[in-house]
């Protein structure tokens, strides 16, 4: 009788953490036109991104999961935007790779820290008078500052703790059994904003939510609560280096409503905000450095 | 630019600045390679084609940890780090 119960349910299992891969091309534009097609690829901890640039404008990007293999996933994530564009691999003139699987690109021309791309990228996509830069990865948070040409000033990345990354946000989204799109939207349904769970550490705020449940509150404070733990954990980076007007945030959980508000409420500013997907901030960095490098060895020759 | 090499956890936030406008012409003539009694640091050449020092990745995990020995508790009055860099471009954040 149990095991009978218990077939359906495990079939049914979801995966609530998994967000929407998608690729774009720009289709008015062709780029058989250009005159310098570069590409950037960033392997990150859990998304990796191909971003093709034609004369140093966006033309397209794929961005999908990392898979277990940095080259493949590399590989993987260039060839959807082939694919879609008519495009070939010989076609692109200058490849830069970045992220933590950077050095596994097989086909980049160069590697960038992820730090200089993603200053380079928000510069694109928030203009010249984007100052701050908070990247909320994966599986890590960098805070940015950087001047008007996007290029860095000060810096920190913390990559040792998975409180204020992506990755919490999964681990909550599997706990509440919501999917991690309506996480943000969810947290907002609330009558009273709940204290934040602990900011200091997933596990423990993964229990304190739990005992949270056990003790009446609803999934949405819940969700409330942790957003706001996640808000204050960021922030704390932040005044590390310090916060200017100009603040953009890049990485998937800048898609996150219920974390970017809060973020906005303690910083007492508006993010600046972008049509472009916040998560190919530092491929199109990568994409653009490979441009200004092509633009470089052109000049020199 | 400041590279703030790091971490933030439970037991505090751990960092060593080092600001490589400061380090790029370095008149102690690198000195921090060898002041460390780790030899925690090493050059390397940024994203803007400085050559400029940085704590090694193997470290950046671990401070707490690796710099204690040079801290008071350890006997020391001065971290051996910053004195040796005359510039001023190193200093830690505990």
């Amino acid at each position: 009788m149990s095991a009978e119960l218990a077939t359906p349910a495990a079939e049914e299992k979801k995966e609530f953490w998994r967000w929407q891969e998608n690729t774009w091309f720009d289709e008015s534009k062709n780029w058989r036109d250009a005159k310098i097609i570069t590409c950037g690829i960033d392997v990150g901890s859990v998304s990796s991104q191909a971003v093709i640039c034609c004369d140093g404008e966006l033309f397209g990007y794929n961005s999908m999961r990392t898979g277990n293999n940095s080259p493949d996933s590399a590989k993987n994530a260039l060839q959807g935007i082939l694919d879609k564009t008519g495009m070939k691999l010989e076609d692109i003139h200058y490849t830069v790779g970045t992220g933590y699987g950077r050095v596994n690109v097989p086909f980049a021309n160069k590697a960038v820290t992820e730090i200089a791309c993603h200053a380079r990228g928000a510069n694109y996509m928030g203009g010249s008078k984007v100052r701050t830069i908070l990247d909320m990865g994966g599986q890590d948070c960098k805070a940015i500052h950087c001047d008007e040409r996007g290029k860095v000033t000060n810096f920190l990345m913390n990559d040792k703790c998975a409180a204020g990354t992506g990755r919490g946000m999964e681990v909550i989204a599997d706990l509440m059994q919501i999917p991690i799109a309506n996480l943000g939207p969810r947290s907002f349904d609330v009558e009273t904003e709940p204290e934040a769970v602990s900011s200091i550490c997933v596990v423990f705020a993964k229990s304190e939510a739990l005992a949270l449940l056990k003790a009446g509150y609803t999934k949405n404070m819940v969700i409330a609560a942790y957003c706001q733990a996640m808000a204050e954990r960021v922030v704390s980076l932040l005044e590390r280096i310090g916060v200017e007007e100009g603040f953009f945030i890049t990485g998937g959980i800048a898609k996150n409503p219920g974390v970017v508000k809060r973020i906005e409420r303690l910083l007492g500013i508006q993010a600046v905000e972008t049509k472009i997907d916040s998560q190919i901030a530092g491929a199109l960095g990568a994409s653009l450095f490979a441009y200004t490098l092509m633009q470089k060895q052109a000049k020199a020759a | 630019m400041i590279a703030n090499n790091g971490y933030k956890d439970g037991s505090g936030e751990f960092y060593i600045s080092i600001d490589t406008d400061k380090c790029i012409d370095c008149s102690a003539d690198r000195a921090c390679l060898t002041a460390c009694p780790k030899g925690m640091f090493e050059i390397i050449t940024d994203d803007y084609d400085d050559e400029v020092a940085c704590v090694k990745k193997s470290f950046t995990r671990s401070l707490a940890f690796d710099c204690s020995e040079c801290k008071p508790s350890g006997g020391y009055t001065t971290l051996p780090c910053t004195s040796a860099c005359t510039p001023g471009a190193i200093k830690h954040s505990w």
